[in-house]
């Protein structure tokens, strides 16, 4: 428990650091200096040492907004196994949490959006709240082929692949799992193919078009909760794709945090080879990854 | 003698059933009168509240009165499933009278408020009388008590035409579901061999099983709003008051899943089919509903949908418990029964909630378009704000009470997979919890729609605009009160829980008593710690984040912002009806742009009428009425005619019975 805890601080630390590791990969790749890698921890004492302007038209919603995108991702953070050990709140049931917590966020989020009564923050918030209906049934599917293969009800039970043995048994469903959450990772932190961080332009509006008018601390939570809310859905990529245990040490740590960055590069890569998909295009893709996993969880009941 | 919770029911019915005479001796606009009214009823309701919670607590009882009449006995029984059935009923029923003394209050409505509350509880009687009917004939004499009752309900307002409109609509469905239910109750005596509706081997192993069940589904469905049967829920929710609109969707429609559960209830067994059909007419309802939810401009037909959708969610419960037992897993069975049930429950109080604050709002603008409004939320701090809070419960989001029976539901689904070989009966519970995550998320999407169209942002238009007051104080209470048990049922889900899990023991047959039930405690104190953390993190953000200055909406530069600019519901939802519109069918006038400055006058439109009503049933309906035209060289409406039918046809079977 107080190593599990330990983890869970460290995770906190190092949120911000795995933005950066994507801002490198992106510079490096298109032969840029950019920005350095702890830029982000910049951004947020830059930040939270500012003033708060905030718009007339706004009531208490608009504040919600900030602080539950920081608070979804810590509950989140809460329920999931990090590097090795378990998480420092399990119980039968707690994935289902796991994804309501984030459902609430994207709630107030959007609502504190359309608070502001901009039409660019309405369009974000639309497309938001849109292309998440179709990330969750991929969630799910996901989540109930591993509790096929663990036997478990909880995050920490399921996602010990090692022990259930599950790439010796099941490692298309394994693959088709991984593959399906990769794109639920990428649409969920609006990252390119859905969703362009570097823009405000209107075309490519969706997250950060829904938090144009936070600013100074507001806007601070909203990074950090973006940095942790990535740093979630790639810590449970890592742990399905490294099985490490039954961790504790530093190394597992190390091993963790290498893996984390990994995913970070993966991410920056994909943004610097590729264009964002057409708005229409999008659903197509969100649909494919609930498949994928629908069909993980297909192979393991036939 | 301390009398049996039967005999404290019968007085609260008695008390709610005639809370209403008085009023009709008094004058039109007698204040009076609406308080003896109003008070005769909560007195009632609160004393039927107490009577379920005796029976809830073990103190069930029963009644047998003999009669004349077919059937022999009145029957009249008070089980746990009938107690879980009765707290909505009294507890909407009850606050909704408070709320109508701000609402409907007799000196604005002197023409229609008695009839309103002389009606109101006589539905609220005879929706108990159904929930206790341990026959058919009491059901069926409860059933049309509520239906006859539900009518004049809707069409309070009777110089209203859409109320009228929605008044048939909903009679002609309410009279076809009992017609239905007349068939059913005729089989259900064939396999059973009595009227009484008790648990019965013979039904089991009967060639009428499958019949009967089709029948029941689709007579139960009728009354409970089932996709396709849906067709007289929006127009009737839409045009009745507010909590009369609250009653019929919290209570009204529950009567349909009560149905259902009684009958399961006398089951020996169940057969896989029917699990497998509740949850395929579950997600459809639950998926179809939201989604003509989205495509809504008025907010109580909008409303409305979501009650579809929350019955496709009971019905998702109901479903895999049914498979479970048909698997004999009764580790899952609990827990999608227990879910389902629950729902019952959480959907009655966010449903009301809603539809309260839904009222006041029309009360305090005059308008339930959604695009009109805009803005409330500074000038109607508390019906706002429970209106917000009524919209995450919906939405089925921690650490409010829709979480608890969805997770509930899901987790069973999680259950199912965990031992076993597979089999259909375990592939259509594994769909039940994606479909639930996709209902949730529509759910998520179409009220961030409704209540930041209607609460947040700038006023779109003079409704939001002219002098716009909180609800009074009346209103206010009940919202509250409602507000208060979302959140009681969403952070200590073990009570919920439990009190579920022994309705659910009248489902779980006669193993009921080995039904593993650790998992519905599992939740225990999460939603609070949860809270906890949501509310550490505000108060970390309330440090931080003080305005240090107030100015216009930014917008990217854009200087001259006017409300026009915002997004509206139906720009908000364009995206989503867009991707259903093969099940929505909205309607959308596209005027022709020509030019670099197009004229004024043009105007886009978009509209969504319900496709099973208005693309099938009323435009067959015209068709037939223009055929049956025919028989009125038969039928002239002159009476000596109708003798002379009477006695050529006494005259034919005379014939018919001499010949014999």
């Amino acid at each position: 428990m107080v190593s599990s805890v330990a983890n869970l601080l460290a995770v906190l630390a190092f949120a911000p650091f795995l933005l950066g590791v994507i801002n490198r990969t992106k510079a490096v790749v298109a032969g840029r200096k950019g920005p350095p890698a702890f830029q982000v921890y910049y951004d947020l004492v830059k930040l939270f040492g500012k003033g708060f302007v905030a718009s007339r038209t706004t009531t208490w919603v608009f504040l919600a907004g900030p602080v539950l995108s920081v608070a979804a991702p810590l509950v989140a953070l809460i329920l999931l196994p990090l590097a090795g050990l378990p998480a420092t709140l399990s119980f039968p049931g707690d994935m289902l949490l796991f994804v309501g917590v984030f459902a609430l966020a994207r709630f107030f989020v959007a609502a504190a959006a359309m608070d502001t009564g901009s039409p660019f923050e309405g369009m974000g918030a639309a497309r938001e709240v849109t292309f998440s209906a179709l990330v969750e049934p991929a969630l799910l599917f996901g989540m109930l082929a591993l509790t096929r293969l663990s036997g478990s009800l909880s995050l920490t039970g399921m996602l010990d692949v090692r022990a259930a043995g599950a790439w010796q048994k099941a490692s298309a469903s394994v693959v088709l799992i991984l593959a399906s959450w990769f794109i639920v990772l990428l649409a969920e932190n609006a990252r390119v193919p859905f969703d362009d961080p570097n823009t405000h332009l209107e075309l490519t509006m969706i997250h950060e078009a829904m938090v144009l008018d936070h600013s100074g601390p507001a806007f601070g939570f909203v990074l950090y909760g973006a940095a942790l809310k990535l740093t979630v859905f790639a810590a449970l990529l890592v742990t399905l794709l490294i099985p490490a245990g039954p961790g504790g040490g530093v190394l597992d740590l190390l091993l963790f945090a290498g893996g984390l960055a990994g995913v970070g590069v993966v991410v920056g890569l994909v943004e610097s080879s590729m264009a964002r998909l057409r708005l229409v295009r999008v659903p197509q893709l969100l649909v494919t990854a609930t498949l994928l996993a629908g069909f993980a969880v297909v192979l393991l009941v036939r | 003698m301390t009398p049996t919770s039967l005999e404290l029911l019968a007085i609260a019915s008695a008390l709610v059933a005639f809370s209403g005479l008085p009023g009709l001796l008094t004058p039109a606009g007698s204040r009076a009168a609406q308080r003896v009214a109003s008070w005769c009823h909560v007195a009632g309701c609160a004393l039927g509240v107490s009577a379920a919670a005796l029976a809830l607590a073990g103190s069930t009882a029963a009644a047998t009165f003999p009669w004349a009449l077919p059937g022999g006995a009145l029957t009249f029984a008070l089980d746990r499933l009938s107690a879980f059935f009765l707290v909505p009923v009294f507890v909407v029923a009850g606050l909704g009278s408070v709320y109508g003394e701000g609402y409907w209050a007799e000196a604005h409505h002197p023409g229609n408020g008695r009839k309103l509350r002389f009606f109101y509880g006589l539905a609220t009687a005879g929706l108990a009388l159904v929930m206790v009917a341990g026959d058919a004939w009491s059901f069926l004499t409860g059933w049309e008590i509520v239906s006859l009752a539900a009518f004049f309900l809707v069409t309070t307002d009777q110089d209203d035409a859409a109320a009228l409109r929605a008044g048939w609509i909903y009679f002609v469905a309410a009279h076809a579901a009992t017609l239905i239910l007349f068939a059913m109750f005729a089989l259900l005596r064939d396999a059973t061999g009595g009227w009484l509706l008790a648990p019965s081997a013979a039904l089991g192993s009967s060639v009428l099983l499958t019949p009967i069940l089709l029948l029941a589904l689709a007579g139960f469905g009728l009354k409970a709003g089932v996709i396709p049967l849906h067709v007289w829920i929006p127009d009737a929710h839409a045009a009745a008051p507010s909590h009369v609109s609250a009653l019929l969707s919290g209570v009204v429609l529950k009567m349909g899943i009560y149905g259902l559960v009684r009958l399961f209830s006398m089951l020996p067994a169940y057969p896989t089919w029917l699990g497998l059909a509740l949850l395929a007419l579950g997600v459809t309802s639950g998926v179809l509903g939201v989604v003509m939810a989205l495509a809504q401009h008025d907010l109580k037909r909008l409303l409305a949908y979501h009650s579809i959708e929350n019955i496709g969610i009971i019905l998702i419960g109901l479903g895999v418990g049914a498979l479970g037992m048909a698997q004999g897993r009764l580790d899952w069975a609990v827990l999608g029964f227990a879910g389902g049930l629950l729902h019952v429950w959480n959907h009655a109080a966010f449903k009301a909630l809603l539809f309260h604050a839904a009222g006041a709002v029309i009360h305090a603008t005059g308008t339930r378009e959604i695009d009109a409004l805009g803005g409330l939320m500074r000038r109607m701090r508390f019906t706002g704000a429970a209106f917000l809070l009524g919209a995450v419960a919906i939405s089925g989001l921690p650490p409010l009470n829709g979480f608890v029976s969805e997770w509930l539901i899901s987790l069973a689904s999680f259950r199912a997979l965990t031992s076993g070989n597979g089999g259909v009966g375990m592939l259509g519970a594994a769909a039940a919890a994606p479909a639930l995550a996709l209902i949730g998320a529509l759910a998520v999407a179409c009220f961030v729609k409704a209540t930041s169209a209607v609460f947040l942002g700038t006023p779109r238009g003079p409704h939001a605009t002219r002098d716009v007051a909180d609800a009074s104080s009346s209103m206010r209470f009940t919202m509250g009160a409602l507000a208060l048990s979302c959140a009681a049922l969403g952070l200590w889900p073990n009570g919920a829980t439990a009190v579920s899990r022994r309705a659910a023991d009248a489902l779980l047959g006669a193993r009921a008593g080995t039904a593993p039930s650790a998992d519905l405690g599992a939740l225990g104190t999460v939603p609070l710690f949860v809270l906890a953390v949501i509310a550490a993190t505000a108060v970390a953000g309330m440090a931080l984040m003080r305005p240090v200055a107030l100015t216009t909406t930014w917008d990217c530069g854009y200087a001259s912002g006017s409300p026009r600019i915002q997004y509206t519901a139906s720009s908000f939802a364009q995206m989503l009806v867009r991707l259903f519109r093969w099940a929505v069918l909205p309607d959308e006038h596209r005027p022709r742009l020509d030019g670099a400055f197009p004229a004024a006058g043009p105007r886009f439109e978009s509209h969504a009428p319900d496709p099973a009503l208005d693309r099938v049933l009323l435009p067959l309906f015209a068709r037939g009425r223009s055929l049956l035209g025919l028989l009125h060289v038969i039928q002239a409406g002159r009476i000596q005619t109708y003798l002379l039918y009477i006695v050529v046809t006494l005259v034919v079977l005379l014939a018919w019975s001499w010949s014999w």
